[in-house]
């Protein structure tokens, strides 16, 4: 990047290169005793998890970790590319699951199967769901931390108190709503649809409620087609369908979820509903000034689609957070990850901040303080969500390989935009994922 | 050089140091631009996902990517965005640069206005546009105006249109400062001789201002041009080469594969097409410049 950008500017004028200089260096693993970790901004996350970082600082005083935050989509790119240069934080945060798997395969992460052996009451107080995308291969490789997050289905009930209709109880009424919520000026459905990710959470749900958990699983088992299956195509023409009808906001292509502006069309009545994440129940409480405390923020989980396959308490999302250990730092930076992973994660502070900021950390045994909290009915959906879930899915974008992931998301965009056909879709994705 | 050559001595002094002092600027370009170059096409050849070990695999990234459909692609929105954002651009900093060279003094405070957004980094031009032109809560419908609040960045053409005015608004005013310069070299006493002979200003701008900036055309357009396969930052903010890859440059998807797909081959092979084409292009441009780029434009005069 760096190089052909200079080379082109020497070409052009003999500009010099100091600008494309000014942006190297980065913090690497370093020397001394002091652990590095990075982790994503952005509030209320972030103040969560700095908390936790400097409750762990000021208990080992001659042991520190310095940690640095990234935004969402810069730091997919920066963590990977440190990894690439051997320049990885000792304390590697993550989604798991396919990306999980790149590291493994490159050597670059700690087995963690005998220290979770050892330290079995460590991994006794997580969800075990958890674990699942942590696992390659038979062998743990990331400390499961921080929440659960299924998607859910967010709607405000002052513009559905507006034009007197009920929440949506199946596909049919999602469609029925669209008309009636256009009439009014209302964009039926908020969506952050530039950031890609934002638009999958629909087809990950359509492919479940339409086809079943194993639909999905067929696909990330590289089975050959898999994404031309009928019931693939009918998920792929229905959202086709919802988008034709003005079901996204305008200009949805435009709209990043970075700068939260999807939620904001939601609390700010501009938009009926929103599919996201449960993280975004957070957000609105904190910027939606008294949007969810007056009770207009409401919420159910997907609904089902008449004649489909998929069981209606299955959810997608993610099961938890991620903390690897570089396998590239240096013995004592080890020692302090894994000290700060048995002493300083979920500890009693962290996850009552987590419950705070409406929440539901991953530790078991947290429901008195999940009843006592003043989110307490949205905490007791999600913890209901989590653990009743049949199958709790992956999201596709960290379920996938990192290539396979690029082609989704780049695809999907294409789909919601109409200038591709499912069929197209199909054919472009098993290019990918087909063995 | 004639005024020392009738002491040998120091002559052959100066030709012993003068190639030493080159050597800190050799070793730089060496450094951070030849061998990474050599770097690059050596990784064109292999396979790598940037994080575990490389594998040297032939042709095959250079087949994947010459036979998928996103090159031609790519070729053509990186043409396209040099090609409308020279011919708005050269236009439009030819007139600037022209009406600034005059000698009134609120000319030289506009001057100083127009130089304004130069002075911005791309990234905060492109957090600044995309809020403005959010069709949500931008200026459209912070002041109302339903032609305002089009979906700008989200349909593939009005997105399009955004980047090569947004760059253009960036570029021009550099672009300006050149031809300012140029007309202000372009002697008095054209337009002296010019006006004796009744010729109005429509006249004199057409048959004396541009044949005389001839060569600073050249210089803006070669920069214009080979600088447009460079961008990267503000398009990448404002629209991540989207909707869809309405605008996805050369440059844009050479990250795109490395960065976010972990192709690091076919990346590669991206980054040397990039090289290849601003080589082309600057030796183009050069030659319609002629052989007598470098000789002085005063000559006769």
């Amino acid at each position: 990047m760096a190089l052909s950008r200079r080379t082109l500017l020497g070409l052009a004028a003999g500009v010099p290169a100091s600008a494309a200089l000014a942006a190297c260096g980065s913090s690497g693993p370093g020397s001394g005793k002091g652990a590095t970790y990075w982790y994503l901004n952005g509030q209320p996350q972030e103040g969560v998890r700095a908390g936790a970082v400097d409750a762990f600082n000021k208990a080992h005083s001659k042991t520190q970790i310095k940690d640095t935050t990234y935004q969402n989509d810069a730091y997919k790119t920066k963590i990977k590319t440190a990894i690439g240069a051997g320049k990885a934080p000792t304390i590697i945060w993550g989604w798991g699951g396919g990306t999980l798997r790149t590291y493994v395969a490159a050597g670059q992460v700690e087995d963690l199967t005998s220290w979770f052996d050892s330290h079995s009451d460590i991994k006794k107080r997580l969800f075990p769901s958890s674990f699942g995308a942590a696992t390659v291969d038979g062998k743990i490789y990331a400390m499961p931390c921080e929440t659960v997050q299924p998607i859910i289905l967010y709607y405000n009930r002052r513009v559905f108190e507006r034009i007197g209709a009920e929440p949506p109880k199946s596909w049919d009424d999602i469609m029925a709503l669209v008309p009636r919520f256009n009439a009014k000026g209302i964009a039926p459905f908020s969506l952050g649809g530039q950031s890609r990710w934002t638009n999958m959470m629909w087809l990950e749900f359509l492919f479940d409620r339409i086809g079943g958990a194993q639909l999905f699983q067929s696909i990330a088992e590289g089975e050959k087609n898999a994404w031309s299956q009928p019931d693939a195509i009918d998920a792929l023409t229905k959202v086709q369908d919802l988008a034709k009808a003005h079901g996204f906001v305008k200009g949805f292509s435009s709209i990043t979820a970075d700068s939260n502006a999807d939620q904001a069309l939601l609390y700010t009545d501009r938009a009926a509903m929103m599919l996201h994440g449960a993280w975004s129940y957070g957000i609105q409480k904190n910027d939606g000034k008294k949007f969810v405390s007056s009770g207009a923020l409401g919420y159910m989980t997907f609904p089902p689609v008449e004649g489909g396959k998929g069981d209606p308490s299955d959810t997608v999302g993610n099961p938890a957070q991620y903390l690897s250990i570089s396998s590239k730092a240096s013995a004592e930076q080890k020692k302090v990850a894994r000290d700060f992973f048995a002493t300083g994660v979920l500890q009693d502070e962290e996850v009552k901040k987590w419950i705070d900021n409406g929440s539901v950390p991953i530790r078991l045994g947290t429901e008195k303080l999940l009843a006592a909290s003043d989110s307490a009915d949205f905490l007791k959906f999600t913890y209901d969500i989590a653990s009743k879930a049949k199958v709790f899915g992956q999201s596709w974008d960290q379920a996938l390989s990192p290539t396979a992931a690029e082609t989704l998301l780049d695809n999907i965009v294409k789909l919601f935009q109409l200038s591709i056909s499912p069929k197209q879709f199909a054919d472009n994705l098993n290019a990918v994922t087909g063995k | 050089m004639s005024a020392v050559s009738h002491r040998p001595p120091p002559r052959r002094q100066q030709r012993d140091v003068l190639p030493w002092l080159v050597a800190p600027a050799l070793l730089i370009f060496v450094g951070f631009a030849v061998i990474p170059l050599f770097g690059v096409f050596a990784l064109s050849f292999t396979t790598w996902d940037g994080i575990g070990a490389i594998h040297p695999s032939g042709l095959t990234s250079w087949r994947a990517v010459l036979t998928h459909p996103g090159l031609p692609h790519a070729l053509w929105v990186t043409f396209l965005v040099m090609a409308v954002s020279w011919a708005f651009q050269t236009p439009a900093s030819i007139l600037i640069g022209v009406f600034l060279a005059g000698d009134q003094r609120y000319r030289a405070v506009l001057g100083v206005v127009y130089f304004v957004p130069l002075m911005l980094s791309s990234a905060a031009i492109a957090i600044a546009y995309k809020a403005l032109l959010n069709p949500n809560f931008g200026l459209g419908a912070g002041l109302g105006i339903d032609l305002l609040s089009q979906d700008w960045l989200g349909r593939p053409g009005l997105a399009f249109g955004v980047v090569v005015f947004v760059v253009s608004w960036q570029f021009v005013p550099f672009h300006s400062l050149i031809y300012q310069g140029g007309v202000q070299q372009i002697p008095k006493s054209l337009y002296e001789a010019a006006q004796l002979d009744g010729a109005g200003r429509v006249r004199q701008f057409f048959s004396i201002t541009l044949p005389q900036l001839k060569y600073t055309i050249i210089t803006s357009s070669t920069l214009m041009v080979v600088g447009s396969l460079t961008f990267f930052d503000l398009i990448f903010i404002l629209t991540e080469g989207g909707p869809g890859d309405a605008t996805r440059v050369l440059a844009l998807d050479m990250y795109k594969r490395g960065f976010q797909a972990s192709l690091m081959g076919p990346a590669s092979v991206i980054a040397v097409i990039l090289v290849l084409v601003g080589l082309a292009l600057a030796l183009l441009l050069r030659r319609l410049g002629g052989r007598d780029a470098g000789a002085s434009q005063l000559e006769g005069v």
